[in-house]
């Protein structure tokens, strides 16, 4: 499913987006299948399966911590392919990695394996616009979204840009720093979220754990909220995984809901 | 106007950060261009070179080590630069940029603790806070160094992520530089990382190869047949090239060999990634890379802490694709022998970086390779490598 699609139906149902991300592999392939089965069931609207690469410098020690126990796991690229053909989601399916991996397997043969596999979307948080014209193209191509994201130091001329060639919906960094669960919603949130005026659709990522937060950030404006540390800490404890995952998808659900 | 900074060489370097890091690099970029050729900025920084630091260095006629290798060979003496390598000429530089740029802050990743050690300086010299990201392995290594970083103020934090060495301390200090990069500096420690850092390192330790210029005209009446420089992600190299890149003089870049080219699917047994690397995305560059089939960084490995590095500088893996310079590399126990040959023929106690350059001119010397004469880049001293050396020996 495209993710355009998937945000018109929300917006007729008047809710707001829970795009919910795990890393594929941790700890392991199967595993990944049952929990994203999980967080679907909880109310996940959009899946963000991260592809583990050895030197995440955009995530923060939760994220990193789960991007070891999959390549521990075994993932790889070959796997991760494999692994999400089985899925047979309903629901649009975003890759998240980093900008070698692409890179070395090739950008066509890359967003080819992708279309096929049936993901719609991929965030690629190492590459900012000036460096993307090739992965763009090859993406429309392929009628895949490539999705841009934008911070708080961002200026007014970059964001521009980026708004004019974002696609699926445009990515909002909560705030200054790598992705880790927080407890609190930064002003600098809301102001980056008046800031950004587009028809694409806006979700915020990096610091969302909970339901409260979750209705805060849709009661801004935004369209969606990202949710990964939060869900990779269930997984790192290790306990009742499926069970915890499907219960804070449905907190964060019935936040952007707005029946928190 | 000044003129516009090269951002790729052919096909390398580039921008590939976090979009929060870019409109930081794009004001780095700026105040780069508006001081590097002006008077005042160029007066404060001479004066650091020369008061602080002890340049010019000497470029010194090896009689006794010419005379065994089998060519006449000089050495410049990047030894004896304040802090023991020539890390300080770019900390330097980069230190007072940062004060020119109103930072309250500064950021470093460090490997032998060399560049750190350099920071440290820096950062008492101008009065500015300084924090420092190692390996956790290589605080164990190199731990008089942490003692000197901590001795002039700064804060050593030891990284325990992934190979616990200096690529993962660059990924801790590309972190923490996005979580504070509007008070923040990133010093970054060698030609390596997004523009404009690549270029303005080089620039900054061009110094190197002006003052050779001068030093062997003076001594030989001509330039040099060739210079050879130890290479991690090429700070040195490039200091000393770059100067000679339109001239008729041979460039070697000799990385280091570890214990053989082999590799597997998590690490390699060296550091050579201008000899065996591919075309890849690391740090915030496009350049060579040591990976696997898949893209991922292996885990490198050399005796000498500082060249222990997967990637290199963009514009000597460009150099290397014309042809302008010819990567080599020598083993740690060659490394080893050449440090022993530096302490008993000159009295000089080499890094064991910069022995790998030694090494390599005693290699390729018997070849004719290197024409009559040579400059070695002696990045470095080594007092700080004494304890592996001991422990070799053993
Ligand atoms: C003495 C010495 N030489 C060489 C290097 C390698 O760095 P580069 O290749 O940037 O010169 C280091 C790095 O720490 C060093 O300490």
């Amino acid at each position: 499913m495209r993710i355009e699609e998937k945000f018109k139906q929300l917006k007729e149902k008047k809710e707001g987006a829970l795009i919910a991300y795990i890393c594929a592999g941790d700890p392991t392939p199967q595993a990944t299948k049952e929990y994203v089965t999980a967080l679907v069931r909880g109310g996940a609207d959009i899946i963000e399966l991260g592809l583990p690469f050895s030197d995440p410098v955009a995530d923060g020690p939760t994220i990193q911590a789960g991007i070891q126990r999959a390549l521990d796991g075994g993932m790889t690229p070959d796997v991760y392919f494999r692994t999400i053909s089985s899925l047979k989601l309903h629901i649009p399916l975003v890759v998240m990695t980093y900008y070698n991996l692409i890179f070395k397997r090739g950008l066509e043969k890359f967003a080819k394996d992708c279309a096929a596999s049936g993901i719609s979307g991929m965030i690629v948080p190492d590459l900012p616009p000036e460096e993307s014209d090739e992965l763009q193209q090859v993406c429309k191509e392929n009628e895949i979204d490539l999705i841009y994201l934008v911070a708080p130091t961002t200026t007014e001329e970059r964001m521009n840009q980026i708004l004019k060639e974002g696609a699926g919906f445009i990515y909002l960094v909560a705030r200054l720093g790598v992705t880790g669960a927080r407890s609190d919603v930064a002003g600098s949130t809301r102001e980056l979220i008046k800031r950004v005026k587009t028809t694409t659709p806006r979700a915020v990522g990096f610091g969302i754990s909970n339901g409260k937060q979750a209705s805060e950030i849709i009661r801004a404006g935004a369209d969606g909220v990202i949710v990964g540390s939060a869900f990779v800490d269930i997984i790192a404890k290790g306990e009742d995984v499926p069970v915890r995952l499907e219960a804070l998808a449905r907190e964060l659900k019935d936040g952007v809901k707005g029946q928190q | 106007m000044t003129l516009k900074l090269e951002s790729k060489f052919g096909k390398y370097g580039g921008q590939f950060v976090p979009e929060v890091l870019m409109p930081a690099l794009v004001e780095l970029t700026e105040y780069y261009e508006k001081y590097k050729d002006d008077a005042v900025f160029n007066d404060e920084l001479n004066h650091y070179l020369r008061d602080f630091a002890g340049r010019p260095s000497p470029l010194y006629f090896a009689k006794r080590l010419s005379r065994e290798y089998g060519v006449k060979i000089y050495l410049k003496r990047e030894d004896l630069i304040h802090g023991g390598a020539h890390k300080l000429n770019n900390t330097l530089g980069q230190g007072l940029l940062a004060k020119y740029m109103g930072k309250k802050r500064i950021i470093a990743e460090t490997g032998a603790g060399q560049h750190g050690t350099a920071c440290a300086m820096a950062g008492a010299a101008f009065d500015i806070k300084t924090e420092v990201y190692m390996g956790a392995k290589d605080t164990v290594r190199q731990r008089m160094n942490v003692y000197r970083m901590e001795l002039m103020g700064t804060k050593v934090i030891p990284v325990k992520s992934g190979s616990q060495t200096l690529k993962d301390a660059i990924n801790e200090a590309m972190r923490d530089w996005v979580a504070n990069v509007e008070t923040t500096h990133y010093m970054i420690g060698s030609v390596v990382g997004p523009h404009p850092f690549p270029t303005m390192v080089r620039d900054f330790q061009s110094v190197i190869g002006k003052e050779v210029r001068t030093q062997i005209l003076e001594k030989e009446g001509r330039f040099p047949d060739s210079i050879v420089a130890c290479t991690g992600g090429g700070s040195n190299a490039m200091g000393i090239f770059h100067p000679f890149i339109e001239e008729d003089v041979d460039l070697f870049a000799v990385e280091a060999g570890g214990s053989g080219m082999k590799t597997t699917e998590k690490e390699a047994l060296h550091s050579a990634t201008l000899c065996t690397g591919e075309d890849g995305i690391l740090h915030g560059m496009r350049t060579k890379v040591l990976q696997n089939k898949y893209g991922q960084i292996l885990e490198s490995s050399s005796i000498a802490a500082g060249l222990d590095y997967a990637g290199v500088g963009p514009e000597l893996a460009y150099l290397a694709d014309i042809g302008r310079l010819k990567p080599c590399n020598s083993m740690d126990s060659e490394a080893l022998l050449a440090f022993h040959d530096l302490c008993r023929f000159e009295g000089i106690i080499p890094a064991l970086e910069s022995s790998h350059a030694v090494a390599y001119v005693k290699r390729a010397a018997a070849s004719g390779e290197l024409g009559d004469i040579v400059v070695i880049n002696i990045s470095g001293r080594g007092d700080k490598d004494l304890e592996t050396v001991m422990g070799m020996r053993k």
